[in-house]
C-alpha cells in the first residue's frame, strides 16, 4: 500500500509539472491542481498508514484505545484542501481574464512584462 | 499569558472586516483603514517594547498547550519584523489614499491590504510550521488579488507568472511540512527543534537534511534567491506603485524570515552542507540581481532586480551563522524593508511628475528642476541602498562584511563590496536619467510645462520613511544592540524552546521521549 | 443556459440544498460537517441557480451584498475568537452557555458554533463572488 501511494504521489507530481510546463494556461491550472493533490496525498502517506479506529477518547479514559489513526495529517490535508480550493477558484478567474486580455491561451505570448 | 502576540494578526483582520462592512462609502473605508494601520503600529511598538528586554511572549491559541495546539510566539526577531510590517503598512495605506485610482479602491483595495498585513504579521509571529503555511497562503491570496486588481494586460501576465511560481513553492512547502511531520512527529517549531536534534542523535540526520532542502527551495522561491527569482522582475512593476511598494517591502522578506527561522531553530545539525549551499546562493543572488539591474531601463524593474541582490546580503548573514553575521542579517532586513518600500513610493511620485517610468525616454519635465524636494527624498533611500555612510545601509553592510572577514570568507567580502559599488552605479543611473535630466526642447519637453503638484499624502509617507532611514543611520548603536539580542535568541534555540514548551524541554534528557 | 428541466429542478433543489447546508453546518460540531462544507453546499445551490437563471437573477435572489456577507462572516469568526480574550482566556478558547430551549430541554450554545456560522458566511460570500464573476464574464 505504501509503495502504491508513493507511486501515485510521484505520478501526480510528474503529471502536474508536465502540465505546468506546457504552453497552455488551461493546462497550467490542471497542473497546479494535480500538484496540490500530490502534496495532499504525500501528507496522508507520510502520516503513517494504519488500519485502525478513529482516535476518540472513551468517557472516563485519558487516551484513545490503540491502535488508532493519527488525526493530525488529516487535519492538515483538510486545511490544505480548503486553501487549494480557494486558490484554484481564484486562478480560474485570473486565467479567464488573462485569456481575454491577451487573446490567446499560449503562454509564449505572455511576454509583455519581460522586457 | 498575554494576548499581545496575536493582536498584530487580529487588528488588520478586524480592520479588513470593518472596511468590507462599510465598502460603499469610500470615506469610511479610508478612515477605518488608516485608523487600523495606526492601531497596528501602536500594538507592534508595545510588542517590541516587551520583547526588547529579552522576554519571549507566547500565546497558546484555544488554550491547547504547546506542542499540541497552535502557539504564537513573539521573540525579538518576530517583534521587530511585525513592527516593520506595521510601519510599511501604514506608509502604504496613507500613500494609497492620494494615489490609487477609484475603481481599485471601490473593489476592496483597503481590506485586501489589511488581510495581507494580517498574513505577514501572522507569519512573523506564529510558532507552528503548518500555521506558517496557512499565513503564507493568506498573504499570497490577498497579494494575488491585489496584483491582478484592475485587470490590465501587463498585470494579468505578471500575475500568472507570480501566482504559478508561488503556488509551486506552496506545494513544495506543504509536502515538506507533511514529510517533516512524518519524520519528527510534530509541527510546533520549538518541538521540531528538540525532535530534530534527537533524530540526528539517533542517526536519522540525513532524512532531516532532505526535508531541510525542500524547505530551502520553497522559501527560496518566496524570497526570490538565485536561481528561483524570475517571477519577481516579471510582476513587481505591473500593479499600482503603492502595491509594488508593499510587495517589495514585505513579501520577499517573509521568505527570508522563514529561511532565517528554520535554518537557525530547526535545521542546524548539518551546517557544513545546508549553510554552505546558502552561502553560494547568497553570493550568486547578490551578483545576478545587481547585473540584472544594470541591464534594465525601467524604474521599477531596476528596483525589482535590486530587491534580489539585497536578498543575497540577508542570506549571507544566515549562511555564516555567527552571532555577528545573524545580527547583520536582522539589521539588514530592518534597513532594507524601510528603504525598499520607500524607493517604490518615490518611483510613484517621479512617474507622476515625469509622466513615464522609462529611464531612456525623457520625461515631461525633470524632477530635480520642478520638484527638488522629491529628488532629495529619493537620494536618501537610494544612497542608503548603495551603502553610503552615515545612512542605514552602510551600517548593515559594514556588520555583514565584518562578520564575513571574521570567518575569513574573503570571496564573499569581495562580492558584497563589488555589489555595493554596482548598486551605487544603478542608483546614479536612475538619479541622472529620471531626476537630474530636464528634457531638451527638441525631445518633446516644453519649457513652460509645469509638473503636477505632488499631494502631501504621497510625500508624507516618503518623508517619514526617509527620516527613519536617517534615524537608523545616526542611531545605529541601539538598532545594532537590538539586532544582536535577536541574533542571540536565534542562535540559542534552547531559549525559544524553553519559552514555548517550558523549562523541561529546554535541556533534552537522553532516552526520554518528550 | 436556458433549460426548462434545469430551471424547474432548481426551484426545488435550491431550498433543499440550503436546508441541507444549514443541517450540515450545525451537526459539524461532533459529526462530519461544519461551516466550510455547509457553506460549499449552500454556495452550490446558488451556483446551480446561477447556471439555470443567469447571474443577474441570482444576484437578485441572494438579496444580500456579497461583500457584506463575507464581512459579517469574518466578524462572526473574529468575535467568536475574541470573546475568550475578553474573558481572560487565550484567543479562540471555547466558551459555552446552556440555553433552555422549549421542546428540546437544555441546548448548549458556544463560541465554536458562532465561529462555524462565520465560516459558513465567508465561504458562501467568497464562492459566490467567484462563481458569479465567472458566469458574468461568459454571459
Amino acid at each position: 500500500m505504501k509503495l502504491l501511494l508513493a507511486l501515485l504521489v510521484g505520478g501526480l507530481f510528474a503529471a502536474g509539472i508536465y502540465l505546468i510546463v506546457r504552453r497552455s494556461i488551461v493546462k497550467l491550472i490542471m497542473g497546479l491542481i494535480l500538484l496540490s493533490h500530490g502534496a495532499n496525498l504525500l501528507i496522508f502517506a507520510s502520516g503513517g498508514l494504519v488500519r485502525a479506529q478513529a482516535p476518540l477518547v472513551e468517557a472516563g479514559s485519558l487516551a484513545p484505545e490503540p491502535p488508532h489513526a493519527d488525526p493530525v495529517p488529516q487535519a492538515l490535508i483538510l486545511t490544505a484542501i480548503v486553501i487549494g480550493f480557494g486558490v484554484v477558484a481564484f486562478m480560474m478567474v485570473l486565467v479567464s481574464r488573462a485569456y481575454m486580455a491577451v487573446g490567446t491561451d499560449d503562454t509564449e505570448e505572455f511576454t509583455g512584462t519581460d522586457h | 499569558m498575554s494576548a499581545l502576540p496575536i493582536l498584530p494578526v487580529l487588528i488588520p483582520l478586524g480592520t479588513a472586516c470593518l472596511g468590507m462592512l462599510g465598502h460603499r462609502s469610500l470615506r469610511a473605508q479610508q478612515t477605518v483603514s488608516v485608523a487600523g494601520a495606526v492601531a497596528l503600529v501602536v500594538v507592534a511598538v508595545a510588542l517590541l517594547a516587551r520583547t526588547a528586554t529579552g522576554e519571549i511572549l507566547t500565546l497558546d491559541a484555544g488554550g491547547w498547550s504547546a506542542p499540541f495546539g497552535i502557539t504564537f510566539v513573539a521573540d525579538a526577531f518576530g517583534a521587530i519584523m511585525a513592527l516593520l510590517a506595521a510601519v510599511t503598512g501604514l506608509a502604504v495605506v496613507v500613500y494609497s489614499v492620494a494615489s490609487v485610482d477609484l475603481p481599485r479602491k471601490r473593489f476592496l483595495y483597503y481590506p485586501l491590504t489589511h488581510v495581507l498585513l494580517a498574513g505577514v504579521c501572522g507569519a512573523f509571529l506564529t510558532g507552528d510550521i503548518f500555521n506558517l503555511y496557512v499565513c503564507f497562503e493568506i498573504l499570497l491570496l490577498s497579494s494575488f488579488v491585489l496584483l491582478s486588481l484592475g485587470s490590465e494586460r501587463g498585470q494579468l501576465e505578471g500575475a500568472i507568472k507570480y501566482v504559478t511560481l508561488n503556488l509551486i513553492s506552496s506545494a513544495i512547502f506543504l509536502s515538506a511540512s507533511g514529510l517533516l511531520y512524518g519524520t519528527l512527529g510534530t509541527l510546533n517549531m520549538a518541538h521540531l527543534s528538540v525532535r530534530a536534534a534527537e533524530a540526528v542523535a539517533e542517526g536519522r540526520g540525513h532524512v532531516v537534511t532532505i526535508v531541510a532542502m525542500l524547505f530551502m527551495v520553497s522559501f527560496g522561491i518566496k524570497a526570490a534567491v538565485f536561481p528561483l527569482f524570475f517571477w519577481l522582475p516579471a510582476s513587481y512593476h505591473t500593479p499600482p506603485f503603492a502595491v509594488s511598494a508593499l510587495f517589495a517591502g514585505l513579501l520577499t522578506k517573509v521568505g527570508v524570515y522563514a529561511i532565517v527561522r528554520v535554518f537557525t531553530l530547526i535545521f542546524v545539525h548539518d551546517t557544513g552542507y545546508t549553510h554552505t549551499i546558502l552561502l553560494w546562493v547568497a553570493a550568486l543572488t547578490m551578483v545576478s540581481g545587481v547585473l540584472g539591474a544594470a541591464a534594465q531601463t525601467e524604474f521599477r524593474r531596476v528596483l525589482s532586480f535590486h530587491i534580489i541582490s539585497q536578498i543575497g546580503y540577508m542570506i549571507l548573514g544566515v549562511a555564516l551563522l555567527t552571532p555577528l553575521a545573524v545580527a547583520g542579517t536582522v539589521f539588514y532586513i530592518v534597513h532594507h524593508i524601510v528603504v525598499k518600500a520607500n524607493l517604490f513610493l518615490v518611483a510613484g511620485v517621479a512617474h507622476r511628475i515625469r509622466g513615464t517610468s522609462d529611464l531612456v525616454r525623457p520625461g515631461r519635465v525633470g524632477v530635480y528642476a520642478s520638484a527638488p524636494l522629491v529628488a532629495l527624498l529619493f537620494m536618501v533611500p537610494a544612497m542608503s541602498l548603495a551603502g553610503v555612510p552615515p545612512l542605514s545601509g552602510f551600517w548593515a553592510k559594514l556588520i555583514l562584511i565584518r562578520a564575513a572577514l571574521d570567518e575569513r570568507a574573503y570571496v564573499y567580502v569581495a562580492v558584497a563590496l563589488l555589489v555595493g559599488i554596482m548598486t551605487l552605479f544603478s542608483m546614479t543611473k536612475i538619479w541622472a536619467e529620471a531626476f537630474w535630466k530636464s528634457p531638451a526642447p527638441e525631445e518633446g519637453g516644453t519649457a513652460g510645462e509645469t509638473a503636477p503638484r505632488t499631494p502631501a499624502g504621497m510625500l508624507a509617507p516618503i518623508a517619514v520613511l526617509a527620516a527613519i532611514t536617517v534615524g537608523i543611520g545616526l542611531a545605529a548603536q541601539p538598532v545594532f544592540e537590538f539586532s544582536a539580542l535577536a541574533a542571540g535568541q536565534l542562535l540559542n534555540p534552547e531559549v525559544y524552546v524553553g519559552a514555548v514548551l517550558g523549562e523541561a524541554f529546554a535541556t533534552p534528557v537522553e532516552g526520554v521521549d518528550p | 443556459m436556458n433549460s426548462t428541466i434545469l430551471q424547474t429542478a432548481t426551484r426545488y433543489l435550491l431550498p433543499l440544498l440550503l436546508i441541507f447546508s444549514i443541517v450540515v453546518m450545525l451537526q459539524g460540531h461532533n459529526k462530519p460537517g461544519g461551516g466550510f462544507i455547509g457553506g460549499l453546499i449552500g454556495a452550490a445551490g446558488f451556483a446551480l441557480h446561477g447556471m439555470a437563471f443567469g447571474p443577474r437573477a441570482t444576484r437578485t435572489a441572494l438579496r444580500a451584498d456579497l461583500v457584506v456577507v463575507m464581512a459579517l462572516g469574518l466578524a462572526f469568526a473574529l468575535v467568536a475568537g475574541s470573546l475568550a480574550l475578553a474573558s481572560g482566556q487565550p484567543f479562540l478558547s471555547g466558551l459555552w452557555v446552556s440555553v433552555p430551549f422549549p421542546g428540546f430541554g437544555e441546548v448548549k450554545v458556544g463560541t465554536p458554533l458562532v465561529f462555524d456560522i462565520g465560516v459558513y458566511f465567508v465561504v458562501i460570500g467568497v464562492v459566490m463572488t467567484i462563481v458569479l464573476s465567472l458566469l458574468e464574464e461568459n454571459a
